[in-house]
């Protein structure tokens, strides 16, 4: 059996979600490559090489796919893929936005967001915003998975020297192009790769109030995430939200200030080690899942907090 | 032009599902079934781009059993013009409900197709991308803005880390993401009016499409149960807590 994992990046750096789907791949087993499709990608492809345990790396260098356009990376995917059994990929936005083209291309169903692989072609994934977690089987010969990445401890980044060779194929489907792109620029850690994450809720009540979790997460070198709630209120940015629709994270430590605790909104976060609920109604439904939780108004309990770390 | 919204019949947002006491299934009996939010949302910016003289004419569609004219109402009645039901029996896969909307995009050939980026029971986030590579069609996913320019379309995406602007050939597929628009509530009369727009019903036969069965759902379960925690009295316990019990910060 061979799995073909693609490579999240930005045409400079291996992005870790990579390592958590060549986790997931090593649980299905076999042979497992990595193809990094990208333009003037070389140091992505040594990155992937140096994983323990892969093949070889396949390099599609190309203008075409400097922007991960979904369009041409697909049938790139697609047609290297004719010699593999299973092309896992990790299920951020660009995997979701991606994955599903190739499955359709190749005209097989896509097992998206798998939490755990019972056996090569038996699946666990989160359905209905994580209330239940359903187990599929696919009968499809070649399997398309998108990786859930905060359910597979990422492999080592070092130890491996895979060959890399260069995958010459040029597709350009010739129907979209790339404008441009507004990176939130933060000298925070991701979102999804802090150890440490705050998030403020709807108890925030407006956006300025969020300077009251930056100082918390500068001390702590926490990422800030938010409810969606907040985001829909306006507080913040949509990149911000942690939850179903959101985004996936589980460290060490999550904070949640003023966050009641809805279903979607739990499922974002409750694989975090240890969850600090912050909030003053004391039947809020986030206290059912923290660890340590503290009935206080959070105007007062922040700058306290802040002080006392 | 011609918008073409794909909607779902799913159980509503504010109920939560749980798994059958035998694991077969998720209870659905007696549940409350709506219009899955992000197709909502696909309705919304339709009506939208037809109310500023962009869109011509908004069609609706639906795949799924017969209640699921239900939703193509609801959407008719929030401003859709007319409606298609794709009846199926049972719950067919991504993969189906792509080919069975590509024979409706072959039929009614929309220059723009409108669909929500998941829906909130399988959580698959797949319909639109594949609907996307049979129709050999561009995608703007997770769009928080649009905007169409003569014949193409500019559109704005949710991506981690911030947003990114791609410019599509039309005909294109958007999907849409929770800040694209907040959808309006439909007005009695217009309510009253959904009943009397035209709604077609047609099957998999008639589109040519034959629907078979990739996954098999062997079982489900409820989530591992995370142990309440307890309760800290002020700040100072619980950092002396979190530094000392759970050893989380230094």
């Amino acid at each position: 059996m061979k799995t073909l994992v693609i490579a999240e990046h930005d045409n400079n750096t291996l992005k870790p979600a990579t390592h958590n789907a060549v986790a997931a791949a090593q649980a299905i087993g076999g042979d497992i490559d990595i193809l990094v499709a990208g333009a003037d990608c070389g140091a992505v492809a040594e990155a992937a090489a140096a994983i323990p345990g892969v093949g070889k790396v396949l390099s599609a260098d190309n203008a075409v796919y400097a922007n991960q356009l979904a369009e041409n990376v697909a049938l790139l995917i697609a047609d290297v893929a004719a010699a593999y059994d299973n092309v896992v990929a990790p299920a951020t936005t660009g995997g979701k936005n991606t994955m599903p083209r190739v499955a359709a291309l190749m005209d097989v169903a896509q097992i998206s967001d798998i939490i755990a692989v019972d056996s090569p072609d038996t699946f666990k994934r989160p359905i209905y915003a994580g209330n239940v977690i359903a187990t599929v089987q696919s009968s499809d010969v070649k399997k398309v998975i998108t990786v859930r990445t905060t359910a597979f401890d990422g492999v080592p980044e070092e130890g491996g020297s895979a060959t890399v060779e260069a995958v010459a194929a040029a597709h350009d489907a010739g129907l979209s192009s790339f404008v441009g792109e507004e990176v939130a620029v933060s000298d925070r850690p991701e979102l999804t790769a802090a150890s440490v994450v705050i998030s403020g809720g709807r108890g925030m009540q407006n956006g300025d109030n969020f300077q009251l979790l930056e100082g918390i997460a500068d001390k702590l070198g926490a990422a800030i995430g938010a409810s969606r709630a907040a985001v829909d209120a306006g507080f913040v940015p949509n990149d911000y939200q942690v939850g179903q629709t959101g985004k996936i994270v589980a460290p060490d430590l999550y904070i949640a200030v003023g966050i009641s605790g809805a279903i979607q909104h739990l499922a974002g976060m409750k694989d975090s080690k240890v969850i600090v609920a912050i909030n003053k109604d004391e039947d809020a439904p986030i206290f059912q899942v923290a660890d340590y939780g503290l009935v206080a108004d959070l105007f007062q309990a922040l700058p306290e907090l802040e002080s006392a770390i | 032009m011609k918008a073409l919204v794909a909607v779902k019949r799913v159980v509503d947002y504010n109920v939560k599902v749980r798994a059958k006491a035998d694991g077969s299934d998720v209870e659905l009996n007696n549940v409350k079934m709506a219009i899955n939010p992000f197709c909502e949302i696909a309705v919304e910016e339709a009506v939208r781009l037809k109310e500023a003289g962009t869109v011509s004419e908004v069609v609706v569609v639906s795949v799924g059993e017969k209640s699921s004219q239900e939703q193509i109402r609801t959407a008719l009645a929030l401003g859709a013009d007319r409606g298609i039901h794709v009846e199926v029996e049972g719950r067919p896969e991504p993969l189906e409900i792509a080919k069975l909307l590509k024979g409706v995009v072959d039929k009614e050939q929309p220059q723009l197709v409108i669909l929500g980026k998941q829906s909130i029971d399988g959580d698959n986030n797949q319909t639109g991308q594949m609907l996307g590579a049979l129709a050999n069609m561009g995608q703007g996913t997770f769009a928080s803005e649009i905007k169409i320019d003569g014949d193409s379309l500019e559109v704005i995406r949710e991506v981690d880390g911030g947003l990114q602007t791609l410019k599509l050939s039309l005909p294109a597929i958007v999907t849409t993401d929770l800040r694209l628009n907040e959808p309006r509530y439909a007005s009695l009369p217009n309510i009253m009016k959904a009943k009397k727009k035209p709604l077609d019903v047609t099957n998999p036969e008639e589109l040519g499409v034959s629907v078979t069965s990739h996954i098999t759902q062997l079982g489900v379960a409820p989530p591992p149960e995370r142990a309440a925690g307890i309760k800290v009295e002020d700040v100072a316990q619980l950092v002396d807590k979190l530094k000392n019990e759970a050893k989380v910060i230094s």
